[in-house]
């Protein structure tokens, strides 16, 4: 079996150690970093991503994974850098204000990086305003918004009319997740997307990008 | 009263509360405020409440604790106030409900991930219900309801700490569930079958289910707990997933449509019966006269 499909499957099994030495025996052997993440960790993230979507594999193995994609991703990431490897995309992610619950968005953005985006995550109790500031410092092609609960849902409309203030709407894509959140509930505020697990979304976002 | 878990041997079915939360709100709980901290600043409020369950029929009415653990009102700063935000809570229920119904002590996620997965290790999050179920054992509660679990080894650190605190106060412990094609999962993984032979294994008296998507799910989710265990059965479902009605979340499941899942959800064995999100006094009060019914036609 070759370096690279050895590096994913270690990622699939969520062996953080085996994934850095992977990644420093592949750079060692002359391989570039681009296709080492490509071909190694997105590739196995990728697998991960459909086994959790066809419910095979669960919440845990995909934080297992991720802390193993992140292990060699802070060993690639200096490089890419330098060799100008422009990332897959930008994506501002956060969740709404007034809203404290941050396990779904933060799982959410897990998938986005292992889908090889650049993501910028404001956290929580985040306001309508820092949302379109950012992804306009940022320059980024999709905003992610979050709740967990029914009272915060409502600020997700203020995100998307403050985005048609600025001229940002139709340019940039708006997604929404959370528990209480709906593909109807999306439509009615003028949302893109509802998406339903971090998988969903990761796929939502590369139809945007066009890299689906 | 006589106590619940002889109650229950007997095979009778009780009847408990539904949402806490709404009600919060339309008494001037803000979109984003700790909900637990209303317990030190509106008291009577919650009286109010417990008291409009009571009269709707509820037996077992829960203390508006719910994220009342340190680890969670760490979140707002208020997890040195962890003892008053408990006894505050369980006071109010007592003094609406006195010995005419059962002061359930809501207990739910820490908010944390476990390690590997998280960064919380075992021992912070034992040791942060432990502080939680002791104030709440020492304000004179009649059962722990440990609930919206998803992750089985966090609802059993939970249940194992109220046994070892007070082994006499019935413990209740729920876990919340996802549909998939491939049968019903906690975000976490974990089967209802699972859970029921989990959460039983770590000493809690009467297991189940409860939030979800709707209570005709629930019905499926008590069939497969049943088929794991002899041992009663909770069910306190959501009134389906909110829909969006002129810029306000409003749950779809009518009081009617509810109780009308009731003959159902007891023949799967269930015997403690109630609401979650988007349930009011009228919910409960429906539930109510359906297991009535049927302890009439039995």
């Amino acid at each position: 079996m070759d370096l690279l499909t050895r590096l994913s499957e270690s990622l699939q099994g969520g062996d953080a150690d085996q994934v850095a030495e992977l990644t420093r025996q592949a750079l060692a052997a002359g391989l570039a970093p681009k296709p080492i993440l490509d071909q190694g960790l997105i590739a196995g993230m990728t697998v991960v991503g459909d086994r959790f979507k066809a419910h095979e594999i669960f919440l845990p193995d995909v934080l297992l994974a991720a802390k193993a994609m992140y292990a060699g991703l802070d060993l690639l990431r200096p490089l890419l850098a330098k060799a100008g490897v422009a990332t897959g995309g930008r994506v501002v992610i956060g969740t709404v204000r007034g809203d404290l619950h941050d396990i779904g968005k933060n799982l959410v953005a897990i998938m986005l990086r292992g889908a090889g985006l650049e993501v910028i995550d404001l956290g929580k109790d985040v306001a309508p305003e820092r949302f379109v500031a950012a992804a306009q410092e940022h320059g980024a092609q999709v905003i992610g918004m979050s709740a967990l609960l029914t009272t915060t849902m409502p600020v997700m409309r203020q995100v998307v009319d403050l985005c048609r203030e600025r001229g940002l709407y139709g340019k940039v894509k708006l997604i929404v997740g959370g528990a209480p959140l709906s593909a109807e509930y999306a439509r009615e505020i003028g949302a893109d997307a509802y998406c339903f697990d971090g998988v969903n979304a990761v796929d939502v976002v590369k139809r945007y990008l066009g890299t689906a | 009263m006589r106590p619940l878990l002889e109650r229950l041997a007997a095979g009778e079915v009780v009847v408990s509360d539904g949402a806490l939360g709404t009600m919060l709100m339309e008494r001037g709980l803000q979109p984003g405020a700790c909900p637990e901290r209303f317990n030190l600043d509106h008291p009577a409020a919650l009286e109010a409440i417990a008291r409009l369950y009571l009269e709707a029929g509820a037996e077992i009415v829960q203390t508006n604790t719910f994220g009342g653990s340190p680890l969670k009102l760490a979140q707002y700063g208020l997890d040195d106030r962890a003892e008053e935000i408990n006894a505050a809570a369980v006071a109010a229920v007592r003094r609406a409900v006195g010995d005419r119904a059962y002061v359930s002590a809501s207990i739910g996620p820490s908010g944390r991930l476990l390690q590997p997965y998280g960064d919380a290790t075992p021992d912070q999050v034992g040791a942060s219900f432990e502080r939680q179920l002791r104030a709440l054992a020492h304000a004179g509660v009649d059962l722990f309801c440990i609930e919206t679990m998803t992750d089985l080894a966090e609802a059993q650190l939970a249940v194992r700490a109220a046994k070892a605190l007070a082994p006499a106060t019935p413990v209740l412990a729920s876990m919340t569930f996802d549909h998939t094609p491939r049968g019903f999962f906690t975000i976490m993984g974990t089967t209802p079958a699972q859970a029921a032979a989990g959460l039983l294994a770590a000493g809690a008296d009467a297991v189940g289910s409860n939030c979800g998507n709707g209570v005709e799910r629930m019905v499926e989710i008590a069939r497969a707990m049943r088929a794991a265990t002899a041992r009663p059965l909770l069910i306190q479902a959501n009134a389906g997933l909110p829909l969006l009605q002129g810029g306000a979340a409003v749950y779809p499941e009518t009081p009617e449509f509810m109780a009308g899942q009731v003959a159902a959800l007891l023949d799967a064995g269930v015997q403690i019966v109630g609401g979650c999100c988007g349930t009011t006094p009228a919910h409960i009060a429906a539930i109510r006269a359906a297991v009535d019914r049927r302890a009439r036609r039995v």
